[in-house]
């Protein structure tokens, strides 16, 4: 029972999330699972796919919000086509993490959470990847940057072509 | 394998992978297959060996050559030097920074030497998809002896007399959190593992997983014989994609063996684990908050007792440990509970692992007994303070715990201690600042951590923490007053006596231990409107030192905002008025006649 309101693309999507669901031998207690495999398929999870979640697991949109808000993982907003991520861990913390982030935003223009308006990059900050020995660590989709200084962000930027 | 000569070990660790360990792999085995001696030297992909600093690592067995730092490209000289003539790549050993000497085996390194390693064993030595590997290091031998040597009752009292105290943070007695889920009768139990690390700064719980999964499996195997469940899940955090797949890896190899599913190794004991994911809250760490995750809600804490042990996971008797209490666990059968109570302090049993991090010289993950002292691990293990600036704070427990300082650093770590002093063990996150740390910020970025991650529940955490950092934050920005310092003592202490869980009642730790180590930083930010560690900008003021000043008007020529003046050959001034702070005039001044202060 994909909704009729979207075109083709978001269809199939929606039926990706539909069969999912439906494979799961109890939806009980599943929300978070469902809702990572919604943000795995969509790339964010919009108000519409939130009600539509609620819809198939038969609980209230409010308590999907709920869930959605509380987590840092799950975005409501699309990410960009390069999502940056500034460690902001406490060992990059104390080697600069803070200046390259603040470097970050002047360059692109857009403060933490945010997205270029061309889609290109999103900007965020996150909670230690695990590679303080190479602090202070950016990551741009998977792949991780070490010992970034304010200076060097702009090598960085250019990979991403 | 028996036509096996040497073994190549390269770290797989998330740190390691980030400077290419993979293409270091591949470049190897092509090598190797070059020189046609892919029968006698096997590459294998592991665990993070600790030495982060150092990273990428490569080790050689037999003869345990050490090699660090090491490029894709250097896989041809590797191979061609080592592996086919027998001599070391001297310029990729590690380089003793005292003696200035290379040293090939790890051993003799001071990184390496005060190191004790249990929850580690395998992490570094084993590839971690293969579970035959883990085998051949007596894997799963702990849980085939409690299941035919022990009952479930033996199995608490082993566990108990070891000693062994939770790693996650508060240090419960493991062997008690077992024995209160058996009491309690039920059609099902639950085994949790606790692998939502979410200090920042801490990567233990990660590494393991990533370098060891089977030691999880095989020990959350023996707790569901030991309290009776039949269920495990791992709680794991949805950013760590390696540990998944490995741990993901390591349940359907267990399975395949046996050694998960119905009548392990022919008993009529039955388990079987299962993965769900955390969506990044830190206080989703506390048991009762992690539970409620589990069961897809939001991740709040709720009042204790009810114990877990009572009502956990859907209100069934669960017991909850971490990753590395677990890791301990199948040592402490295959070694005996007396081996193991002798390491340590008389109330810390066995070792514990850090994540050493920040202003040292080797970052690194660590394990030492327990009982060793702050001032073995960073200046030994760690090498001192990086670039020779002066150790100031040691920050241990994350935002849960406090800053320690020069005169703890002969304490010997343990739990207790740690609390005594006004910080905690935490899962072990152990950042080193320097002087040019300025412990009212250190605060207020912890600080700035627990307000944003208050669930929100209780009134004290969620509006405490926002108050604390808010203070914090006029402080470092030169807008505080003698007020302000009193005011932070004072929610300080109603959060501490009033929040609901371990996250709220521990967040004003920071605060707390910062002011009562660097009481004159905080004050000489509010009273003189000076910043001693020279960090917070707003409270920077430049002064040209006329003595210095030649008078060359680089610095006037320099500074965007017109706010130098002078005579030429004449010292200049600095208008503080127009001063933003750049630093631009320091920068260029040729004689070094600009001071910030």
């Amino acid at each position: 029972m994909a909704c009729n309101c979207c075109n083709g693309e978001d269809k199939e999507k929606y039926a990706e999330l539909e069969a999912f669901i439906e494979s799961l031998p109890t939806t009980k207690g599943e929300l978070i699972r469902v809702l990572h495999r919604a943000q795995g398929i969509f790339g964010y999870l919009p108000r519409e796919v939130q009600v539509y979640v609620a819809k198939k697991l038969n609980i209230p949109v409010s308590k999907v919000y709920g869930v959605v808000s509380f987590y840092s993982y799950f975005t409501m907003k699309p990410k960009g086509k390069y999502d940056i991520s500034v460690c902001m861990g406490t060992a990059c913390y104390v080697r600069g993490a803070e200046r390259v982030l603040e470097a970050l935003t002047k360059k692109l223009g857009i403060g933490t959470g945010e997205t270029t308006m061309d889609g290109k990059f999103s900007l965020r900050s996150l909670r230690c990847v695990g590679a303080c020995g190479l602090a202070p660590v950016v990551m741009i989709g998977d792949k991780v940057y070490g010992r970034v200084t304010p200076e060097s962000i702009d090598d960085i930027l250019n990979e991403c072509e | 394998m028996a036509d096996t000569k040497m073994h190549v070990l390269v770290c797989g660790g998330t740190g390691c992978l980030s400077s290419n360990s993979s293409d270091i792999v591949d470049n190897l085995i092509a090598e190797i297959k070059a020189a046609g001696m892919e029968d006698e030297v096997k590459v294998l992909k592991t665990g993070c060996f600790g030495f982060c600093e150092k990273g990428p690592i490569v080790k050689i067995l037999p003869d345990n050559t050490f090699y660090t730092q090491v490029k894709p490209e250097d896989a041809k000289e590797i191979v061609a030097e080592h592996i086919v003539k027998g001599r070391k790549v001297e310029r990729l050993l590690y380089m003793d920074p005292e003696k200035e000497q290379h040293i090939s085996d790890a051993k003799h390194m001071d990184f390496y030497k005060k190191q004790m390693r249990v929850a580690l064993r395998n992490c570094g030595f084993i590839d971690p998809d293969n579970i035959e590997e883990y085998i051949g290091r007596d894997g799963y031998q702990a849980l085939a002896k409690c299941l035919t040597e022990f009952t479930p009752e033996q199995v608490i009292e082993e566990v108990k007399k070891s000693g062994l105290r939770g790693r996650g943070g508060a240090g419960f007695p493991t062997g008690l959190k077992w024995q209160l889920a058996r009491a309690n009768d039920a059609d099902q139990k639950y085994v949790v593992c606790n692998a939502d690390e979410g200090d920042p700064g801490a990567f233990m719980d990660r590494s393991i997983l990533e370098g060891d999964p089977h030691s999880i499996v095989e020990a959350m195997a023996i707790c569901g014989y030991a309290i009776g469940a039949s269920q495990g899940r791992v709680y794991i955090r949805a950013e760590y994609p390696l540990a998944i797949k490995r741990l993901e890896n390591a349940i359907s190899s267990a399975r395949e063996y046996g050694l998960l599913g119905d009548n392990i190794l022919g008993s009529d004991f039955s388990f079987d684990i299962e993965i769900t994911f955390g969506a990044g809250a830190f206080v989703c760490g506390e048991e009762t908050a992690l539970l409620r995750s589990m069961e897809g809600n939001r991740g709040e804490p709720t009042t204790k007792p009810p114990f877990p042990a009572e009502h956990g996971y859907w209100n069934k008797p669960t017991n909850v440990n971490n990753v590395e209490t677990f890791a301990n666990v199948p040592v402490i059968f295959l070694k005996g509970a007396d081996w193991f109570n002798k390491i340590g302090t008389e109330k810390s049993k066995g070792t514990k692992v850090f994540a050493l991090a920040g202003k040292i010289n080797n970052v690194g993950l660590i394990e030492v007994p327990m009982g060793t002292t702050l001032r073995e691990v960073i200046y030994d293990i760690g090498g001192g303070i990086k670039n020779g600036k002066k150790f100031k704070a040691v920050q241990t427990g994350g935002p849960s715990g406090g800053c320690l300082t020069e005169k703890d650093l002969d304490t010997p770590i343990d739990f207790d201690n740690l609390v005594a002093r006004g910080s905690m063990m935490g899962s072990g996150g152990m950042i080193v600042m320097d002087e040019d740390d300025c412990m009212p910020s250190v605060a207020r970025f912890y600080l700035e951590f627990t307000e944003e991650e208050s669930c929100g529940k209780c009134t004290p955490c969620r509006i405490g923490t926002k108050r604390l950092s808010e203070l914090l934050k006029d402080i470092t920005q030169g807008k505080g007053t003698e007020e302000h310092v009193k005011e932070l003592k004072r929610i300080s202490q109603v959060i501490k006596d009033t929040a609901l869980c371990g996250l709220g009642q521990t967040a004003p730790n920071p605060v707390l231990s910062t002011l009562a180590a660097f009481e004159d930083e905080y004050m000489a930010h509010v009273k003189e409107g000076r910043c001693p560690a020279g960090k917070c900008t707003a409270l920077l003021k430049f002064f040209i030192e006329a003595d210095k000043c030649k008078g060359c008007t680089l610095c006037a020529r320099n500074c965007p905002v017109g706010a130098i003046s002078g005579e030429v050959r004449k010292p200049h001034a600095i208008d503080q008025e127009k001063c933003i702070k750049c630093g631009a005039c320091m920068d260029r001044c040729k004689f070094g006649a600009i001071v910030k202060h």
